[in-house]
This record gives C-alpha cells, sequence and structure tokens, in this order.
C-alpha cells in the first residue's frame, strides 16, 4: 500500500515536471553559472514569522479594543516592518550568481573538497547553504568562495548534490530560498589497496638497471653559477666549450614500471583497480616512470601529476 | 535547525539585553516602583552576569521567581487579567524570559515579547512623546533580531546597528500608515474598557479647600478649545464644570440630580466653540460659561452642568454654544431654601459676620457682595498655593486667622458669608484663563488653570458669577494661573521661558490628538467624503484595505525585482556624443553603425571634422581594440565627449 502510493506520488511528480517546465525545471541539474532569478525562488514565513504575525494579530485586536490609536499605528508599523522584511529576504537571494565549481582530486571514502564560487553585484549578507545535511553561513561581496566536503563512497562520476541556497535575512520571520542543481559532476578515483605485491617487471625493465655505456657522462652537467669549483669535472670539461659540473643529486635511475590489467588475471575487478590504484600511487611517488595497459585503453610510458592523474582517471571511469 | 541550539554571542545578547530594559523602561512609568525597579536591576544584574561572569541563571530560580512575580501582581491588583495587572506581569515574564535567554530561539520569542510589551506601554499613553519613544523603542528589538542571522556582516559601533532599522521602520512608515487609515474600527470594544486607574485627579466633583494643590501643579493639558469666531476676552474666559450646593463644613459636593429641566435662561446671542477634552474619568463636559444646550452624548443638568452618558476615558470632542451675557433663572422659586444651606454647628464667627453685613445693608444684596469683595481685597488676605492648614472651623480659621489661600479657599468663605447673609450663594469649580496659542488659533487649558469662584442670585439679575480671587489677586483673571502663584511656589516646569516653550509646543499634542489619536470610526466613515462617498462602511474599507495592501506590495516588488545592468562605459559615452550631435542636427539613423555614422557626422560638420574622426578612431580602438577597456584611455575618450562643443553653426 505505502510502495503503491510512493509509486503514485513519483509517477505523478515525474508528469509535473514533464508537463510544467517552468515550476520544477529546477529540479533538473542545470549548466554553470546559475543565477538566482524570482522564478526560482520561494518564499514561506518561518515558525517565527508565523508566531509573529499571530502576536500582530493580537496586538491588533488589544488596540482595535482599546480604541487606541498609537497602539494600531505602532501594530501597523511592525506589520509593514515584516512584510518589507519578506522582500529583504528576497533581495538577498536575487541575483545571486553560482559563476563556478571545482574540485580537488579524491579517491573513493574520503571527503571531497568543493570549491563554490558565488557573485553578486551588491552585498548579500546571511546567505545559507544546504548541501549533504550541512548548513553554511555566508555573506557575498562581490565575489566569495565557499568550501564544501562532500563524503564520496565510490569511484567514478559522481553528480553534485542538489544545493538549497536560503536566507532568512533580515528578521528570521521569512525564508526565501532556491534550489541550486549544478550539471557538474567530479571525478571520484580508485581507492588504493592498503597493502600487496610490488609489481612484476617485465623483462625489459631489468634490463634497465644495469648501468649503460656512457652512464657516468649522464652524471654531469652544464657549470651554474654557484656551484662548488670542486665539484667540476675538470678533464670532461677539458673536451667541452663549457665547464661541467658532477652532479650528485641525481636520483637514482628507476626501472620504468609498464602496468598492465591484463597480468592481474586472478583478482576481482575493483581489486584489480585498487591495486593498480596503489602501483600507480607508488610509482609516483618514487619518481619513476610508468605506463598503464586497461582493456580497451593505453596510457604510454611517462610521469608527473598530470600523467598520474590522467591514470588514475583512466581507472576511475572503468566500467 | 543548527544554529539555533548554539549559544548567543556577545553582540547578540548585548542587544537583546537593550531592547529588554528599552521595553521595560517605557513600561517603567506605569508600573508601581517596587516592581519596575527590581525588574530594571534584573536586567542589569542579568547581562553583568553572562558578560564578564559568564554565569548562567540556575534553572531552579525560574519556577520560584515566577511564583513571587505571580503573587506579587495578586497581592497588589486582586486577579492578573486585566490592563493594569496584566502589563505588569507581562513586564515580568519579560524579565524572567531574559533570565533564561540563552540560544536564537529564546532570543527571538523574546523580541517578538518585547514588540508586545512595547505596544502596551502605549496603551497608558498615546500622546505624540510616548508614541516616538516606543517607535525609538522597535530599533534594539529589530537590530537584535538582525543579528540573530548567521554569516552577517557585524558592525564595529553599535550606534551602526541602528540604522538598518530605522530604515526598515522608515520604508514601512507609507504602508503603515494606510494601513492605520484603513483598518476599519470596532464600532463597541469586544471586551471591557480598560480600567486605567486614576492617577492624574483632574477635577472631582466635591471640593475641599487646599484640594486643589495637586491639580494646580499638574501641567497637562486639561482641553483645548477653537473658537469659531474670535475668543472671548481672558477676564470672560470661565469654564463651568461643576456647580456645587451642599456644604458640610468641610467640602462642597456637586449633587447630580437627572430629569430635571435645565434652569431657564434669557440670553442674547452666544459664542459657539469645540472643545477637545483629555481623559477625566468623570462624565462632567466643561463649557465655556454658560451653556445653551448639551453636546450629543450629554445632557444639561438644572444648573447647566454637562454631563456626559458615559465617563471621559478617551480624548473627546465636542461642540457647543455658550452664552457670556445672560440672565439665568430670573425666578428663583421653590430652590430658595437649597442655595442657603449652611450646616450647623460650623463657622460662628463667619456666620456672624454675614449676618451683620445684612442687618448693616438692609436688602441691598449688591452691597454685601460688594462688602465682602472688600474684606478680601483690603482685609490683609494673600494668594498663596501653599496655605497653613485649617482647623474645623475652617472659614473661620481663613477668615480671621490665616488669611491666605488660594480659589478655593476664597469661593468657599465669600460663599459662606453671601449664605450667612440669606443670599442665595453657590460654588463653582471649572478652569479659568488658558494660553491661547496664535499658531494654532486654540486656547489651551491645563488643568493647573483650575479655578473655583462663586455665584449669587440677585433678584432681577439673576445667577451672577463673582471670583472673590479676583478680588485679592487680579492676576489670577487676567494673566493666568502661573502668572498669580508667588515666586517660588512653581515647581520648576512652569517657570518663565520653559513655560512659554511647552505652550508653543502644545500645538504638536493637539495636532497629534486631533488627527491620530482622534481618529476613531466616525471619522473613518467620512474618510472618502472628498472622493464623493460620503459613508465608508467596513466592506469598503477592507476591500480599500486589501488593494491598498495589493498595491504597496506591488511596489515594493518592482523595487525588488529592479535590476540595475552595469552600463557599458564606452556605450554611455557614444551616446553622449549621439545627444550632441543630434542637438547639431544629425541623427544616428536606426541600424547605423558607429563608424558610418561619426564619418557622415565628421562630413556634414566640417568644422568639427577633425575632432570627429579622432573621436572615431578612439572610440573604435576602445570598443574594438581590445578585450579590456583601460581606464585611462576611457577617461580621455569621456573627457573629449564631454568637451565636444554644441554651438550651432551659423549657416
Amino acid at each position: 500500500m505505502h510502495a503503491a502510493l510512493r509509486r503514485l506520488a513519483q509517477r505523478a511528480v515525474a508528469r509535473a515536471e514533464r508537463r510544467l517546465p517552468a515550476l520544477t525545471r529546477l529540479r533538473q541539474p542545470e549548466p554553470l553559472p546559475i543565477e538566482l532569478n524570482r522564478r526560482r525562488i520561494y518564499i514561506l514565513p518561518t515558525a517565527f514569522g508565523f508566531g509573529f504575525g499571530a502576536l500582530l494579530l493580537v496586538m491588533l485586536v488589544g488596540a482595535l479594543n482599546y480604541a487606541n490609536n498609537a497602539a494600531l499605528l505602532l501594530t501597523c508599523l511592525l506589520g509593514a516592518a515584516a512584510a518589507a522584511s519578506m522582500l529583504l529576504a528576497f533581495r538577498t537571494l536575487d541575483g545571486l550568481r553560482l559563476s563556478d565549481i571545482r574540485a580537488d582530486h579524491v579517491v573513493a571514502g574520503e571527503a571531497l573538497r568543493l570549491t563554490l564560487d558565488f557573485s553578486a553585484s551588491r552585498l548579500r549578507e546571511a546567505v545559507r547553504l544546504d548541501c549533504m545535511g550541512e548548513t553554511r553561513a555566508f555573506a557575498v561581496d562581490g565575489t566569495t568562495e565557499l568550501h564544501l566536503q562532500l563524503p564520496t563512497t565510490r569511484r567514478g562520476w559522481q553528480a553534485l548534490p542538489r544545493i538549497r541556497v536560503w536566507s532568512t535575512w533580515p528578521l528570521g520571520m521569512f525564508r526565501a530560498w532556491s534550489w541550486l542543481h549544478p550539471q557538474q559532476s567530479v571525478l571520484v578515483w580508485p581507492r588504493p589497496e592498503q597493502a600487496g605485491p610490488p609489481p612484476v617487471l617485465p623483462a625489459d625493465g631489468q634490463e634497465r638497471l644495469r648501468p649503460q655505456p656512457g652512464e657516468e657522462l649522464a652524471a654531469l652537467r652544464d657549470y651554474r653559477r654557484g656551484d662548488a669549483p670542486r665539484h667540476i669535472a675538470w678533464k670532461a670539461s677539458a673536451r667541452h666549450h663549457d665547464l661541467l659540473v658532477k652532479d650528485f643529486d641525481r636520483p637514482e635511475p628507476r626501472e620504468t614500471w609498464s602496468l598492465d590489467w591484463h597480468a592481474l588475471r586472478s583478482l576481482d575487478r575493483e581489486a584489480r583497480i585498487a591495486r593498480l590504484a596503489r602501483w600507480l600511487g607508488e610509482a609516483e611517488a618514487q619518481g619513476r616512470r610508468y605506463s598503464l595497459q586497461l582493456p580497451g585503453e593505453r596510457i604510454e610510458v611517462g610521469s608527473g601529476p598530470v600523467h598520474y592523474a590522467r591514470c588514475m582517471g583512466a581507472l576511475a571511469v572503468l566500467p | 535547525m543548527k544554529t539555533d541550539a548554539q549559544p548567543l554571542d556577545t553582540r547578540s545578547f548585548d542587544l537583546a539585553a537593550l531592547a529588554f530594559a528599552m521595553a521595560l523602561v517605557l513600561q517603567a512609568p506605569h508600573l508601581p516602583w517596587w516592581l519596575g525597579a527590581p525588574l530594571l536591576l534584573a536586567i542589569g544584574l542579568r547581562w553583568w552576569l553572562r558578560r564578564y561572569q559568564r554565569t548562567r541563571v540556575p534553572a531552579w530560580l525560574k519556577l520560584p521567581l515566577l511564583a513571587l512575580l505571580v503573587l506579587a501582581v495578586i497581592a497588589r491588583y486582586g486577579n492578573v487579567f486585566g490592563l493594569v495587572p496584566g502589563t505588569a506581569l507581562a513586564a515580568g515574564l519579560l524579565v524572567l524570559k531574559l533570565l533564561e535567554t540563552e540560544t536564537p530561539r529564546d532570543a527571538r520569542v523574546g523580541m517578538g515579547f518585547a514588540c508586545f510589551t512595547l505596544m502596551a506601554a502605549l496603551l497608558f499613553d498615546q500622546s505624540l512623546v510616548a508614541t516616538l519613544a516606543v517607535a525609538l523603542g522597535l530599533l534594539p528589538p529589530l537590530a537584535a533580531l538582525r543579528s540573530l542571522e548567521p554569516g552577517r556582516r557585524a558592525p564595529a559601533a553599535l550606534w551602526r546597528e541602528w540604522l538598518p532599522g530605522m530604515r526598515l521602520l522608515a520604508v514601512a512608515l507609507p504602508l503603515a500608515v494606510l494601513a492605520f487609515l484603513l483598518v476599519p474600527r470596532l464600532s463597541s470594544p469586544l471586551w471591557g474598557a480598560p480600567n486605567v486607574d486614576q492617577q492624574r485627579s483632574g477635577l472631582a466633583d466635591s471640593m475641599t479647600p487646599a484640594g486643589f494643590t495637586q491639580l494646580l501643579v499638574d501641567d497637562s493639558p486639561a482641553l483645548r478649545v477653537s473658537f469659531d469666531g474670535p475668543p472671548p476676552p481672558p477676564g470672560l474666559r470661565y469654564f463651568r464644570a461643576y456647580v456645587m450646593s451642599h456644604y458640610d463644613g468641610a467640602s462642597w459636593t456637586y449633587r447630580d440630580v437627572a430629569n430635571q429641566p435645565p434652569a431657564p435662561i434669557e440670553a442674547a446671542g452666544g459664542i459657539r466653540y469645540r472643545i477637545s477634552l483629555e481623559p477625566t474619568r468623570q462624565r462632567v463636559l466643561p463649557t465655556l460659561d454658560m451653556p445653551l444646550a448639551a453636546p450629543p452624548g450629554a445632557s444639561l443638568r438644572r444648573d447647566r452642568v454637562v454631563i456626559a452618558d458615559k465617563p471621559v476615558d478617551k480624548p473627546r470632542d465636542y461642540t457647543v454654544s455658550s452664552a457670556t451675557a445672560y440672565r439665568l433663572e430670573p425666578q428663583l422659586g421653590r430652590h430658595h431654601a437649597r442655595w442657603l444651606q449652611l450646616p450647623a454647628g460650623f463657622n460662628p464667627r463667619t456666620l456672624a459676620l454675614g449676618q451683620s453685613w445684612r442687618r448693616q445693608y438692609g436688602n441691598d444684596d449688591a452691597a454685601i457682595v460688594r462688602a465682602a469683595l472688600a474684606l478680601f481685597h483690603d482685609g490683609g488676605f494673600r494668594y498663596t498655593l501653599a496655605p497653613a492648614p485649617l482647623g474645623r472651623n475652617a472659614m473661620d480659621d481663613f477668615l480671621f486667622d490665616t488669611r491666605e489661600g488660594f480659589c478655593e479657599h476664597y469661593a468657599s468663605a465669600f460663599t459662606v458669608l453671601m449664605r450667612a447673609a440669606g443670599i442665595p450663594a453657590r460654588v463653582v469649580t471649572g478652569y479659568q484663563g488658558g494660553y491661547w496659542n496664535a499658531i494654532g488659533h486654540y486656547l489651551l487649558v491645563r488643568n493647573s488653570d483650575a479655578h473655583a469662584w462663586s455665584e449669587v442670585w440677585l433678584a432681577g439679575k439673576g445667577w451672577v458669577r463673582v471670583d472673590p480671587t479676583a478680588a485679592v489677586r487680579p492676576q489670577r483673571i487676567s494673566l493666568g494661573a502661573a502668572a498669580a502663584a508667588p515666586g517660588g511656589q512653581l515647581p520648576w516646569y512652569q517657570v518663565g521661558w520653559l513655560q512659554s516653550l511647552r505652550n508653543h509646543w502644545d500645538i504638536v499634542n493637539r495636532w497629534w490628538n486631533q488627527g491620530v489619536n482622534g481618529f476613531n470610526a466616525l471619522r473613518q466613515r467620512g474618510l472618502l467624503r472628498p472622493f464623493g462617498i460620503d459613508r465608508t462602511d467596513t466592506s469598503t474599507l477592507a476591500l480599500l484595505l486589501a488593494a491598498s495592501c495589493t498595491l504597496a506590495m506591488l511596489i515594493g516588488l518592482a523595487w525588488v525585482w529592479r535590476r540595475r545592468e552595469p552600463e557599458d562605459a564606452v556605450r554611455a559615452a557614444l551616446r553622449q556624443l549621439e545627444r550632441k550631435l543630434a542637438r547639431l542636427g544629425v541623427v544616428r539613423q536606426t541600424g547605423e553603425g558607429p563608424r558610418d555614422y561619426l564619418q557622415r557626422a565628421a562630413a556634414a560638420l566640417p568644422a568639427q571634422r577633425e575632432r570627429l574622426l579622432e573621436l572615431m578612431h578612439r572610440y573604435l580602438e576602445l570598443r574594438y581594440g581590445r578585450a579590456e577597456p583601460t581606464p585611462e584611455s576611457l577617461r580621455r575618450l569621456q573627457r573629449a565627449i564631454r568637451d565636444f562643443p554644441v554651438r550651432r553653426v551659423v549657416k
């Protein structure tokens, strides 16, 4: 019975969204930037507003009963001020603009840090934002960045939740609100496994470990101002135009990792992804060069944050 | 809401405490001191404790305090219902609310309550000053409510908190006035009329010598009179209230006898005037000298005293015609003995004096009157507001011993003397004098203008007014009460320039009383008379109210919905140039680009050719040359356009 009712309600809502787009289109995700306007700001009295209204009614009846015009004037003044505060509540949201949303990279299970850029032509005070059960209060003056924590559970594209922007400014008697549903998704990377074996290196990787001829020259670099004279490789420099310096800081040459999806046949899908993610992380941390072979996609050897993000992204969107 | 559970920040609590204190201070004049003072103290203590000691009020304390409050109110007033006990209770509850105010939710409820208490203060005193004070008292609650909103920009200075509230009230004022005019008034109260206690004495229906002393220093307005013609001269400004016939040795009393026709009067002409009477809680309506007929809602008693059907609890306006030259009750008839009544066993020396005059002057009543006035004038009598106390034979003590007093003493002694001499006489109380406000063209009569005089019946003349005080101190009649009082006997606020300032200021009070406080159901019905609707009934008013509220809201919405597009400065500059060129006869065609237009203008105005071409290049450079115009190049263009001459070219 209950389930049937809910189905009926859902059907009604779906029908309403189809038939009355002007009223309900705000439920649909929409592209940024989103500017709040009068078609999408709703206002209702708060509980305090209703209470104050009842109080005004009592005051009105009292003033009328005692035929006290001064008290009546005061009651009218308060009532008119309350009505004006409704317009001010609307004005707090009207024209407010969510211009951009930025998200940090995060692995599944960690909180995602969202940065929302709000802008407005004039000062908006006491704007509040509800997102995933969390309420934030802020003022917008020109441009304001707001940071939100969004919990994540699983890898892949995650749609942003509906955000409610509201305000009870200035007197707390009326609440104006509007829904923001940005048509933007954030990519959540897979969570690496805690521990596991290192990658099995292919044979050509082992060969790379051996010193190549001329390797010692690779340890020389051009002279830079400030280098100590005792580090200058005088013999080698004699064969060049410029001074050469022995580079002691050069990291140990490391082998390149070729990470292959197909090499992990024994694991199930998510475990494979978690292991590859851990290897990617280790390779990046150790400054290795690495490539990634996935079903249907190959990412060639490379290193650095961009390469890492590309690999993790490819892992994240695996079906 | 999560934020409602958090404790109040310091600024919010300060503002809330201030709002409570303000509400209490405005209510304090109507509270007994033993309630008002401890409550104010409690607010101060609570504020200090939370601010500097960071302590809360223990929860167990609230119930005993509440019980104490209710018991105190019941002990004082007998119950907790009704206006006065209810107000005292509300003030106490207000302070109790502050004691437990810790969260925004508490504070909101408290602010609503503070507004209510402020409004209740107006039920006791609806003068202009009180109303303004209460309107200012709204600012702390409004500021406190704003401060409860998280995420606002709190100004550093406390006084800046008042500004938004003032702006809000100023914006709300037009709608408030509209609603005030149009809210249909009740024709009869829903529940009991206010039983405001009689703090202000006013004229009483009995008079003891020295009973006026309270009244004579009461400086509040009693009535305001505007005359249809010129005002009567100061010596004729006698406003009769009570005619007192019965004397018991200590006091004179008025005996109200209904269902008797007023005494006949022969009068030629009359003065028509309108009196605005302040609330007196009594039924008597003072009138100038001798009223010819009673106003609606009142009746004329036998001695031409006007008694209203209901006590005057609200300001009351009435229009009457009076005669100042008249012959009242030429034939005394069977009531003769009533005006000669004297208590037995009192004032033997006074009676003896009166009887001796009768023997001395025979049937010449007028001579006896003159003898009495001569006694007051030459007998070493002194006018003072602080006379020596009198004993059992009060008139004997006054006439032969102390010889000092004010109008009551003289009127009383004179009347007793007349009755002793066998002349029908009576005491009349009311007001005499007043301040003529030349700006407002009305006579302001204060309670301190209260006066007592006598009327004696002389054969052929009827009742004649005799003012024995005038014999002692003529200034009292010609210049008014304040001028007559010997130096040092008046309170500071009745002295000199301050009094004159107050007299002038009264025109504002009168305007407020007539325009705002006097706007009753009757005047509301006549609201639309200028538009040809004679009687505006309740449904029309309600319709108008709804319509005007909607209209006001639409205006508000238009203001809110208005979006100011940030105007493009380059385009605005070009538009200015277009206006200038249009005055020179070169109007930009629709669809004409700026380059074509300016080239055409340069061809049409050869004198300005160079200048126009340069402007065109500058404009095109700014408009299309770069994404973001630099400020100085923009300024240069604006200056060049501003300096572009619009002198008409002589053809």
